[in-house]
């Protein structure tokens, strides 16, 4: 039984870091079908933010609050001015897209290596994420719980947006029926850069926040960045519960395998569980119907 | 593209010059550390070869075919650890970080036509089975370039975590002979250069016979219209199955060859960066063209040397910025380049060049 509480808490909180990563790609990837491989490296962004915001302000109790939607503005900044320059270009050849925003994320790694150097940089955690707080008899790391709440706060933020803002509107527009939506007066390119900008920003976000449980380096995206597509995959394009689904699953699943055979091999068995997943459910868990073939 | 695939005979003087420049010209102008450093290139060209025909031909952008180079390089590896340790003895390495027992299953990899065997049926067999899995349940596009670029952190993790038997994280090393003959006599390091350089030959002879087939045709049509292609009465599934199934075995018989010419093969030679890598001279060769995804891959991998040799760590920046170049101005690769001149010169006439299509539209 405690280890049945103890492995969940530790999938949820995985799972929970996990949906982070993965929200900025249910936007760009699942909502507008663009598969950006630079992704990871702005969440690195975000986790630089993180630290230079810990060097210019020095008090960490603070930095931390002051870097969230400071890593967000940075990372969708970043996004805004990738979207403008090479995706626009490109919105007709999505693996293509793959191809070159990995050519820009491999840039940005070396960039960040060559600013800040190729050894980690260690970001303070606040005093008020010290220590644990008990629950059912165990001890849980505030700054996990802290972790779960951002993705929760993220996850809230970006549903409301989609759902009662006219942005919102726009952007599920554009999903559903470019070509109608353009009709009607959405502005369905504007729209995109919004979207870009959101998933970016989310992020950067993702990335201050990953400074509480990972050193700080250049390459800190790409350990990330294929499990959220992952997740993304399985949850099915176009819906964001089924990121959200999918995040805890593999998070939970995956503490459970690790406790059960070793880290390495509970990565392995949860890309065949995936596989196998897809098996069943080709497009996902979720899928937006259509009547096209593809 | 259609250019060149209607003059076959275009194509085979291209393969014949490639051929003399390699096992000719090559082998008599440069000194042994770059012949050794040219070998290298060729491995990664017959991976190239590979992408060339399920990405280019196929469609299917394969992330993840550092794995089926991994599985030629380990299982050459095993053979060379056990050539190294002489009968009856076991690999340095399993003292080192085992209970200095071999498992059971290592034991027939001392033979090396078992070897050689499996260089080609691990590959095949592996990649048979994903195959299968993917494109039966019609996953594709990026849905099948994600899931081949987890198959590698995949598989990269499992040989890291698997430490008595691969490695681990150092991967393997400290080779003495291939197949009997010394890695130390430069004369048999120029033999295993003549064998890889003559593979890849072989290779690009297999995909030009290939690429002239009905099934070379039926190929393309799945890729610029898969619906079509099931319409007519074909499986797209059974295509794109074989197809990958090639190309994983012409990266599986590359990274073999690596394995004697470099003396180490580690994750980092196969995991997911690796395996985008390769796709990178792909590209710039011209993805669809016969030649161009090899030559690609040799200037890719000349360029990776003199450049990591005179300012380290431009090598990203280079690599990075061929990716986005490249794709974003380029899509066909050099291939294209005389046709894109051609159009900016309007007064000569020039022949429509059928664009690459939108890879069936995600």
């Amino acid at each position: 039984m405690d280890v049945i509480v103890s492995q969940l808490f530790t999938g949820a909180s995985t799972g929970a870091v996990l949906l982070l990563v993965a929200l900025g790609l249910a936007l760009t990837f699942g909502q507008m079908g663009v598969i950006n491989m630079a992704h990871g490296e702005f969440l690195m962004a975000g986790a630089y933010t993180a630290y230079l915001t810990q060097q210019a302000v020095s008090n960490s109790d603070v930095s931390l609050l002051i870097a969230l939607p400071l890593g967000f503005l940075v990372a969708g900044m970043l996004g805004l001015l990738l979207e403008m320059t090479v995706i626009s270009r490109m919105y007709h050849r999505p693996l293509d897209t793959l191809l070159v925003t990995f050519g820009v994320g491999l840039i940005l790694q070396q960039v960040a290596r060559d600013v800040f150097g190729a050894q980690p940089k260690a970001v303070a955690s606040p005093t008020w994420l010290h220590g644990q707080l008990d629950l059912l008899g165990y001890g849980y790391p505030v700054t996990r719980l802290f972790i779960v709440t951002i993705a929760v706060g993220c996850l809230a933020g970006t549903a409301a947006v989609l759902k009662y803002t006219a942005l919102g509107r726009r952007i599920r527009a554009t999903v559903q029926n470019r070509d109608l939506a353009e009709t009607v007066g959405v502005s369905t390119r504007g729209t995109d850069r919004v979207t870009f900008f959101l998933g970016s920003g989310l992020a950067g976000v993702a990335g201050v926040a990953l400074t509480l449980v990972t050193a700080t380096v250049s390459n800190l995206g790409t350990s990330y960045i294929v499990p959220a597509f992952l997740v993304v995959v399985a949850g099915g394009i176009g819906q964001i519960k089924g990121s959200v689904i999918a995040a805890f699953a593999l998070g939970i699943v995956g503490a459970f395998l690790t406790y059960y055979t070793s880290g390495s091999l509970a990565t392995v068995l949860t890309f065949v569980l995936v596989v196998a997943f897809l098996q069943i459910r080709p497009q996902g868990l979720f899928t937006v119907r259509t009547r096209s073939l593809a | 593209m259609k250019r060149f695939s209607t003059l076959p005979a275009l194509n085979l003087i291209g393969i014949a010059a490639l051929a003399v420049a390699l096992l000719v010209l090559a082998p008599a102008v440069l000194d042994d550390f770059r012949l050794g450093n040219l070998a290298k290139y060729c491995c990664y060209a017959m991976v190239a070869v590979g992408i060339g025909l399920a990405w280019g031909r196929g469609g299917m952008l394969v992330l993840g075919q550092g794995m089926f180079f991994g599985l030629g390089a380990y299982v050459m590896a095993f053979h060379l650890k056990l050539e190294a340790a002489g009968p009856d003895a076991i690999p340095d390495f399993m003292m080192l970080y085992g209970n200095g027992t071999m498992p059971a299953w290592w034991e027939p990899f001392r033979s090396g036509a078992f070897t050689l065997f499996m260089v080609v049926a691990l590959p095949a067999t592996v990649s048979t089975l994903l195959g299968l899995a993917v494109f039966k349940r019609r996953i594709k596009g990026a849905y099948f370039a994600i899931l081949s670029q987890a198959l590698a952190v995949a598989f990269a993790t499992l040989i890291i975590s698997q430490i008595e038997v691969t490695g681990g994280f150092n991967g393997l090393s400290a080779f003495t002979s291939f197949f009997g003959y010394s890695l130390y006599d430069p004369i048999n390091q120029r033999m295993i250069f003549f064998i890889t350089a003559g593979l890849l030959v072989a290779m690009l002879l297999v995909a030009f016979q290939l690429y002239r087939s009905r099934f070379g045709e039926l190929l393309i049509a799945t890729r610029d219209a898969e619906e079509r292609v099931r319409f007519l009465g074909h499986d797209p599934a059974n295509i794109k199955l074989v197809a990958f199934v090639i190309a994983a075995v012409m990266a599986g018989i590359g990274g073999a060859m690596f394995v004697p010419i470099v003396g180490i093969v580690s994750p980092l030679d196969i995991d997911e960066v690796a395996s985008i890598g390769l796709i990178a001279g792909v590209a710039l060769g011209g993805r669809a063209t016969l030649l161009g995804p090899a030559i690609g891959a040799l200037a890719v991998g000349y360029a990776k040397t003199s450049l990591s040799e005179t300012f380290p760590g431009s090598w990203t920046y280079f690599q990075g910025a061929l990716f986005v170049l490249v794709i974003l101005f380029l899509p066909g690769g050099l291939a294209q380049l005389p046709s894109y001149l051609g159009r900016l010169r309007p007064a000569r006439k020039q022949k429509q060049v059928p664009a690459l299509q939108a890879e069936g539209a995600a």
